[in-house]
């Protein structure tokens, strides 16, 4: 059977060349990168042109910008509370929004319980935060905005470049989870105002556990994990080396190839939607229409629950996902669909196609192929269709 | 069980037994609402010594949710009202292999939807009497 995997938002496919290059850092060239003999030394240079590799994928001002972390969450968790705990006598307010990642909404709610006030800023039925809502939340105690560049489940992007200037304007600190967009949208840190960027290496064809937090010079940031003399002092640790060569690469990789990546994904993409909507009615498009992340597709099928479209497109070889209940081990309907005011109802049968490199126009063709009896034939058992008809 | 299906929720879910709708039923059992992710249809037919010969169901929901429907409609085809009334969810969930623990409400639903049906037969006999 034919395999389609379209799920590249939740992780992608190691670059072959990547997990080559990542593997005489297990063997050969296996020094600790703070040891100052010659294996250390090699182990060291590597990790040197990589974090060059990041920075120049991100246009940080230099490479000292970039600190290694295991991930994107380690990410977001360092710089929300770093920010926190190095400003707290300044003030106790954080700016976030209602459908960021759990890695920033969880590590927020728990700054909450640690006397922090956090406001989360809603969104309009596109999925694109309120600015105005934005603006007015900031008070003289706001030290921290954090909105992610562009959401998960929906692909919309947000309105970074004007978050970063009303915060300079303030005097706020800017974190961005740009988790989803590294490698995916042009960045630039420098002049967009960011101070802080998450990213994780297993989103970009990179290997897994391994990711960075851009900060940019002169950001007071309070290190999370305490050890070691280990990434200019902010965060200890022995450096995954693989990991790190392999981020490298990726990052280098996705700079060369962005712009042409992003005009064949925006076309698969497209072609899917359309041919989704040509065969199959009650179709709602969930997000931003245009400004959005060019591989994903997130779209609901009225009448129906996503989980059983999902083992369905499952059992004929397609990997999906959704951002409802049922797959995530949480009932709850999507945070994002709901904070965007979709219908309770209608949230219920959403489902994320995510496309990655590795897909072609045959992939969206058999997908075409298989979706609508599945849909055809879940909607016949569907109490909720059998209304609508009567 | 964490999370997973077993290989006999996920027959029921890919075959699912007595789809449908019995347009003369003597009983309707409706459960849930969408919001939840969850509702579920049962309809049966019940003959004058008070067998189930006939259950059908309709149901918007996870794998689960169907699974659950399928097999209580397989359960009670063949019992009598009584004998039915003494279907319980774990006795569903059983039937099938277990449920992930997130998942047994769905064999709560199918219980209910089940009762529901019951009570409706039981209340149109009442009415006919």
């Amino acid at each position: 059977m034919r395999k389609v995997y379209m799920d590249n938002n939740a992780t992608t496919r190691t670059r072959p060349e990547v997990a080559e290059a990542m593997l005489p850092y297990f063997s050969e060239i296996y020094g600790n990168a703070s040891s100052i003999h010659q294996f250390g030394r090699a182990a060291r240079a590597a990790v040197d042109s990589a974090r060059g590799k990041v920075a120049a994928l991100l246009g940080a001002g230099s490479p000292e910008e970039i600190v290694f972390t295991a991930g994107g969450t380690e990410s977001d968790n360092f710089a929300i509370k770093g920010v926190a705990a190095a400003l707290r006598s300044k003030g106790n307010h954080i700016i976030t929004s209602s459908i960021e990642h759990q890695a920033v909404l969880n590590t927020c709610k728990f700054m909450a319980k640690e006397g922090f006030d956090v406001t989360f800023v809603g969104v309009d039925e596109n999925g694109v935060v309120k600015l105005d809502e934005l603006k007015k939340a900031i008070t003289p105690k706001t030290i921290l905005i954090t909105i992610m560049h562009a959401n998960n489940e929906i692909g919309s992007i947000q309105p970074i470049e004007e978050i970063g200037k009303i915060a300079k304007e303030k005097g706020i600190y800017f974190h961005t989870d740009a988790v989803q967009t590294v490698g995916k949208l042009p960045l630039d840190v420098k002049n967009s105002n960011i101070d802080l960027l998450s990213m994780s290496g297993h989103k970009l064809y990179g290997p897994k556990g391994i990711g960075a937090l851009y900060i940019r010079k002169g950001t007071k940031i309070t290190p999370q994990m305490l050890g070691g003399h280990h990434e200019m002092g902010k965060r200890a640790g022995t450096e995954n080396v693989p990991g790190i060569v392999g981020l490298g690469l990726a990052c280098e990789l996705a700079q060369k190839e962005l712009a042409t990546e992003s005009k064949k994904l925006t076309e698969l993409r497209d072609r899917l939607y359309n041919g989704i909507i040509s065969r199959i009615e009650d179709v709602r498009l969930n997000g931003h229409p245009k400004n959005r992340l060019p591989n994903t597709l997130n779209v609901g099928f009225k009448y129906l629950e996503g989980e059983g479209i999902i083992l369905n497109l499952d059992m004929e070889g397609v990997g999906v996902s959704t951002g409802s209940a049922c797959t995530s081990g949480s009932l709850e309907p999507s945070h994002v669909l709901t904070a965007m005011g979709v219908d309770p109802a209608e949230t219920q049968g959403s489902v994320r196609f995510s496309l990655g490199r590795d897909n072609t126009k045959e992939d969206i063709d058999y997908v075409l192929e298989v979706l609508p009896p599945i849909i055809k034939r879940l909607r016949d058992m569907s109490p909720l269709y059998e209304s609508k008809k009567k | 069980m964490e999370g997973q299906y077993s290989e006999k929720v996920m027959e029921h879910f890919r075959n699912p037994r007595n789809v449908g709708e019995i347009p003369d039923a003597s009983g309707i059992g409706n459960v849930g609402n969408p919001v939840c992710g969850d509702i579920m249809r049962l309809y049966i037919k019940v003959d004058d010594k008070e067998i189930i010969t006939d259950a059908k169901f309709k149901t918007f929901g996870c794998g689960a949710a169907i699974a659950t429907s399928s097999m209580v409609t397989e359960l009670v085809k063949g019992k009598t009202i009584d004998e039915a009334l003494k279907v319980s969810n774990h006795a569903v969930a059983e039937a099938l292999g277990g449920l992930p623990k997130i998942k047994m409400h769905c064999s709560v639903l199918a219980e209910q939807a089940l009762r529901n049906a019951i009570d409706d037969y039981l209340a149109k006999k009442k009415v006919k009497a």
